[in-house]
């Protein structure tokens, strides 16, 4: 069943002499897929490590920096390297907004609540968006520079692509960086290890996750609005996309940083190589690849063992 | 041994025969359940939606609820035995469809044998995602063999004879309503008795508190692939009631709406008392209607609000509030209703 | 024979030995108390002993048989029942259910899905014994959760009894239980029937002496001394390791 597409395009690959090219082509933009994921779902993966609450409304804010883009760079004509810092700006803004209002009631409460309670917060934006943006599906203005492909080792890369790449890459770097070089870095994986004894340290636990929350929900925007050309920005762009940033979570693990970008990557390569040689099974692939990597190790794929 | 004390043993048997006993109010809710059939007759569509919705409602309260699991995936065993009653009927393997609603249970329980081992392991958050991924996975599948399915367009060509070769399902919904009702009503009861049965006492256990569970000598893995199991047959009984009601069957069965729409109608109604997914059914179904009609097109912006608002006020004092209801209302002892059971959190608060 | 025994039992965790070739012998019917300073591993040890924990070595046999790999359920089967040191209770149910389920399960119908609980006399009359005998009958109706702690304290032990076990591992039975219950929880364990064999953690000395006939010492997870209670009591090697005094080589 899976194996007869896969003989077939292989066999005509190889055939052609440009298997390589192929799947150099689905390494690259897996990669980029992937990494765009990893900005998307990092910030998930802090929260849910820090606070142990699964957020489900993630993709509203990514949804809302990508809609802040749009409205940006396509309505006023602000220039696109601009929007998409201010993409990351607005959305940090409405997600420490949120926190403090909103998120902070349901902090103690059981998993379920937390759950139903971020859906419920997915519903209204979805509906929000659709009544003040229309449902058809919207498109960034990307500049010119941006567009068509370069060649490099003989392989066409889309140039979106690799400033995909390029960005989420130095993200990734500075976030690293950030977590383990600065004292807040230092303070959030002590709060992430254990919040009481964090606590008892004198580290203001409330104001790191505010900010980070905020942090997270900024780059979530960041996301939305770098992706909105590769994954496609309509209203009901987190309820398709969350499966696809818990997936990251849940195979990475929330323990550290690494555990959730290789999982990104693994899964951005897995659906575009899934979509390529298998397409009516479409996301079949990375399902089956999440149900393998849990039943094999339930805390994740790079969770270390916490006292939780 | 010393004898028991017999006025102890007496008032011990008397309490917990009464537990399991119908309240006036239980047979009262079913009374007027039928009595529907006879108020209502120009309902009878959304009547018969909200019976198929109540039962799919039991079968998640039933692993919810009483075994603390927190399942994204009944839709799963929902949809796999609505295109198995489907298929069946079309290509006339099974023509009555009582039977083929018998074997289509079957068949959604054995999935649930089989998936249950994937929901042992692992934190909330894992069973979560690993629910959503089996149920979102058959659903692709679906799509991919669209030639048996129908794909995106639906099963189309199913035929259902009539039940007993006598009541056939038409556009008004007369026998489908009856038809739904009855079937709810006979796995309420199995559920019933199942829940207030030692195993389901054991379930109680284990959802409160499994380390002590294991170390009284119940084997908690097998009895929570037991009540899985069971739970996904409920999920697969109501996912083929309604290919056979409506002679129809499309891949939303397995998408997220269906699951976060059964989530909904259980936190609205209360877990852990088997009614509390009838009751929200009717709740529910109440508001998609009345909201629909005022704003058809941004209904889930409500849905959201109903939503977000519960959680805040709390879903402990709502059936606080509920429980105390109901006992105002009987004054008989205070144990005679089974009393909503508070989902216990995860880390043990 | 010993009724329960354990030989070169070893746990590790990374570097540290929790629990260090310990060979313990528990005679049938003892009332054999295990003492330590605290972190020496006791609760590991007990945890070791009902299957919670796998060794990292060693053997444990019950009544002659093996069951270093039983799972923990099963091992309750076989006669082996725990108390927790902090309670681990049902605390949505009463104690009426709570008993009646521990008793339904040992008689085997704790799968029976289809039988109303508390139809058979069997299991009714058997509930009634043991909460007579833990004088739970003035709270037998209300959740436990609502229980005072001495009562709460008391259903704990009244669990582990209700699994009719030939071994009953208590840990830290009297912790925590305010001076006014105690006499209720001390004269309850004093009255449990001769045929059970008791393995007692506690430090209460207290409790201890008056109730111990045999006790043993474990310290930084390994078999101190091992005794009648005269001779523990007046061994130097004991005191100095409960007052931190440096041991003599």
């Amino acid at each position: 069943m899976v194996w007869g597409p896969l003989c077939v395009s292989c066999y005509d690959g190889l055939s052609r002499g440009g298997v390589d090219e192929i799947m150099l082509t689905i390494l690259f933009d897996g990669v980029a897929y992937g990494m765009l994921l990893f900005v998307l779902a990092c910030g998930l993966s802090v929260t849910l490590g820090l606070m142990n609450f699964i957020n489900l409304a993630h993709g509203a804010f990514a949804m809302a920096g990508g809609y802040c883009t749009v409205i940006l760079v396509n309505r006023y004509g602000v220039p696109f390297a601009l929007g998409l810092p201010l993409a990351f700006l607005v959305t940090a803004l409405i997600g420490g907004l949120f926190e403090r209002t909103l998120y902070v009631h349901v902090y103690a409460r059981p998993h379920l609540d937390q759950v139903l309670f971020t859906i419920g917060l997915v519903f209204m934006s979805v509906a929000a968006v659709d009544y003040t943006m229309g449902s058809s599906q919207q498109f960034v203005q990307i500049p010119d520079a941006l567009t068509g492909q370069i060649n490099v080792l003989g392989i066409g890369m889309g140039k979106y692509r690799l400033l995909i790449i390029a960005i989420c890459g130095l993200l990734t770097i500075a976030l690293q960086l950030m977590l383990t070089k600065t004292r807040f870095g230092s303070r959030l994986r002590a709060a992430v290890d254990d919040q009481r004894v964090a606590r008892g340290l004198g580290i203001n636990v409330g104001a790191v996750f505010g900010l980070t929350f905020a942090f997270g929900s900024g780059l979530a925007g960041l996301g939305g609005a770098l992706g909105a050309e590769i994954l496609g920005l309509d209203p009901t762009f987190p309820l398709k996309y969350m499966i696809y940033f818990l997936i990251v979570v849940t195979v990475g693990g929330t323990s550290s940083i690494t555990g959730p970008f290789f999982a990104s990557i693994l899964l951005g390569i897995g659906d575009v190589a899934g979509k390529y040689y298998v397409p009516k099974l479409g996301a079949f692939v990375i399902y089956a690849i999440m149900i393998v990597v849990l039943i094999w190790r339930p805390q994740g794929l790079f969770a270390r063992a916490t006292a939780k | 041994m010393t004898s028991p004390n017999p006025a102890l043993t007496g008032q011990v048997s008397d309490y917990l025969k009464r537990r399991a006993r119908w309240t006036p109010l239980e047979i009262a809710f079913w009374i007027f359940a039928f009595a529907t059939i006879w108020l209502f007759p120009s309902k009878y569509l959304i009547l018969k939606d909200t019976a198929i919705l109540a039962l799919f409602a039991l079968s998640l309260d039933l692993i919810l609820g009483y075994a603390g699991i927190i399942s994204l995936g009944q839709a799963a065993f929902f949809g796999f035995a609505g295109y198995f009653a489907g298929l069946v009927a079309k290509y006339g393997f099974i023509t009555e469809p009582v039977l083929a609603l018998m074997a289509a249970g079957l068949v959604a329980a054995a999935l649930g044998f089989v998936t249950s081992f994937l929901v042992l392991r692992g934190s909330d958050l894992t069973r979560l995602m690993v629910t959503l991924g089996v149920s979102l996975m058959l659903g692709e599948v679906a799509n991919r063999y669209s030639n048996i399915t129908g794909g995106a367009d639906g099963l189309q060509g199913v035929d259902i004879e009539p039940v007993f070769g006598r009541f056939r399902f038409d556009l008004y919904g007369h026998n489908g309503y009856v038809y739904c009702l009855i079937v709810l009503f006979i796995c309420f009861v199995v559920a019933r008795r199942v829940v207030y049965s030692p195993f389901g006492l054991s379930l109680r256990a284990v959802k409160g508190n499994p380390l002590r569970s294991s170390a009284i000598g119940i084997p908690v893995k097998w009895r929570l692939v037991a009540i899985y199991t069971f739970a996904a047959g409920i999920a697969g009984i109501a996912g083929a009631l309604l290919t056979q009601t409506t002679a129809f069957c499309s891949l939303d069965v397995f998408s997220l709406d269906r699951s976060a729409d059964l989530l909904l109608v259980l936190i609205i109604g209360g877990t852990g008392y088997l009614y509390g997914g009838l009751i929200g059914a009717v709740i529910y179904k109440f508001l998609q209607d009345w909201i629909a009609n005022l704003t058809p097109q941004y209904w889930q912006f409500w849905i959201g609000l109903v939503l977000v608002v519960i959680v805040l006020i709390g879903r402990d004092r709502m059936q606080a509030w509920i429980a105390t209801a109901l006992g105002a209302l009987e004054n008989i002892g205070p144990r005679t209703i089974a009393r909503p059971a508070k989902l216990a959190a995860p880390d043990g608060k | 024979m010993p009724i329960l025994q354990t030989t070169g039992l070893e746990k590790r965790f990374g570097g540290i030995v929790a629990t260090n070739n310990v060979n313990l012998s528990v005679e049938k019917g003892a009332r054999h108390a295990l003492i330590g300073p605290n972190g020496a591993g006791k609760t590991t040890f007990i945890n070791l002993l009902t299957g919670v924990l796998k060794p990292s070595a060693g053997r444990i046999t019950l009544e002659g048989k093996d069951i270093t790999d039983t799972l923990p359920h099963q091992r309750v089967r076989l006669g082996m029942a725990r108390t927790f040191q902090i309670n681990q209770l049902f605390l949505d149910l009463t104690p009426l259910e709570s008993v009646g389920l521990v008793i339904s399960e040992r008689l085997g119908s704790g799968a029976d899905w289809w039988r109303v609980v508390g139809t058979k006399s069997a299991v009714t009359e058997q509930i009634v014994e043991i909460i007579e005998r833990f004088h739970l009958g003035d709270v037998m109706r209300d959740r436990v959760a609502v229980l005072p702690y001495g009562k709460q304290r008391l259903l704990e032990i009244a669990l582990a009894f209700a699994c009719r076990p030939q071994v009953l591992l208590l840990d830290e039975p009297a912790a925590g239980v305010p001076e006014a219950e105690r006499h209720e929880l001390l004269a309850t364990i004093e009255a449990l029937p001769a045929d059970v064999t008791v393995l007692l953690i506690e430090h209460d000395m207290d409790l201890v002496f008056s109730f111990a006939d045999r006790i043993s010492v474990l310290v930084n997870g390994a078999l101190f001394v091992d005794g009648a209670p005269e001779d523990v009591a007046k061994d130097p090697r004991v005191k100095a390791v409960y007052l931190g005094e440096e041991l003599d080589a």
